[in-house]
């Protein structure tokens, strides 16, 4: 068989073949229905977002507000001087806490 | 009075999604002769057509209405016909066992008498579309643009996004594969 002579027949045959140009009917109506969903869910994706978006820049401010104060505030007891000591004080605050229970 | 295509598109664009309703009117009919080239049933015809549409309206602020609409319709048309092609891969390596009785009547006056067996025949264009379904996505893209639809390696080239010698090269592989089904066929059939 010529294979290529059949390919070249085949081909001719697809060429003839008209494509069908028929549309479904009320297709664009259709497409505008779910564009119109669509607009619908981005509405409520995008008001979600809006309300995260100011929920997250209040917690960002509120955060902030909370570290300014925390480097402001004046401290309440006056440290020591001597480190050590107030270091072995706290590590055996718990100790003396119990010593001095009944 | 009916509005331009231009201003339609700027109304769309401006936030009136109605006016995107003429444009689906128009060109619907292309983009579903154009889908039907890729696929069979109305079913994945229709969700062809859809989805065309939709990305349309989705990435029309990128046309730029230096080229027609339609063409700028058409390239994004072909391209969602050739990721159809490349998701529905299945069937591709189905043999030729189950051809009809017409078609093989046609093979086989082709094979008695090449002349005799008319390309205008319902069974010759079965045939045909048996062998493209085989063809893998890129080689049936090709051969439909370039062979069927008789477009040239440029136009190809724009519609598909490929440069010119990747179109070549292509179309090289794609009539080798066809012809290596066409082959199969005969084989299976006549061996």
């Amino acid at each position: 068989m010529n294979i290529a002579e059949l390919q070249k027949k085949l081909i001719a045959a697809a060429r003839l073949e008209k494509p069908d140009v028929r549309v479904p009917y009320a297709f664009e109506k259709r497409i505008m229905a779910h564009l119109d969903a669509r607009a619908v869910n981005h509405r409520w994706v995008s008001a979600w977002t809006h309300s995260l978006w100011r929920a997250a820049v209040s917690c960002v401010v509120v955060a902030m507000l909370f570290g300014v104060w925390t480097i402001l505030e004046p401290a309440g007891a006056p440290a020591s001087d001597d480190l050590s000591m107030d270091f072995q004080n706290t590590l055996l605050a718990s100790v003396d806490q119990g010593d001095n229970a009944p | 009075m009916e509005r331009s295509e231009a201003e339609l598109i700027a109304a769309v664009l401006s936030g009136d999604s109605t006016s995107f309703e003429p444009l689906v009117q128009k060109y619907s009919p292309r983009v579903f002769a154009t889908a039907r080239r890729y696929a069979r049933r109305d079913s994945e015809v229709e969700d062809i057509a859809q989805e065309v549409w939709l990305k349309a309206f989705d990435k029309l602020k990128t046309f730029r209405g230096e080229a027609p609409f339609e063409h700028w319709l058409m390239r994004m048309t072909v391209r969602t016909c050739y990721d159809f092609l490349r998701s529905h891969q299945r069937n591709r390596e189905s043999a030729f066992s189950e051809i009809s009785e017409p078609e093989e009547d046609w093979l086989e006056r082709f094979v008695a008498e090449p002349g005799s067996a008319a390309e205008d025949a319902d069974a010759a264009k079965l045939l045909v579309d048996r062998v493209l379904e085989k063809l893998s996505p890129a080689a049936r893209l090709v051969v439909t643009l370039l062979e069927i639809e008789d477009r040239s390696v440029k136009e190809i080239a724009e519609i598909t996004g490929w440069s010119v010698p990747l179109v070549k090269v292509r179309a090289f592989r794609a009539r080798a594969e066809m012809r290596k089904i066409v082959a199969r066929m005969a084989k299976e059939k006549y061996l």
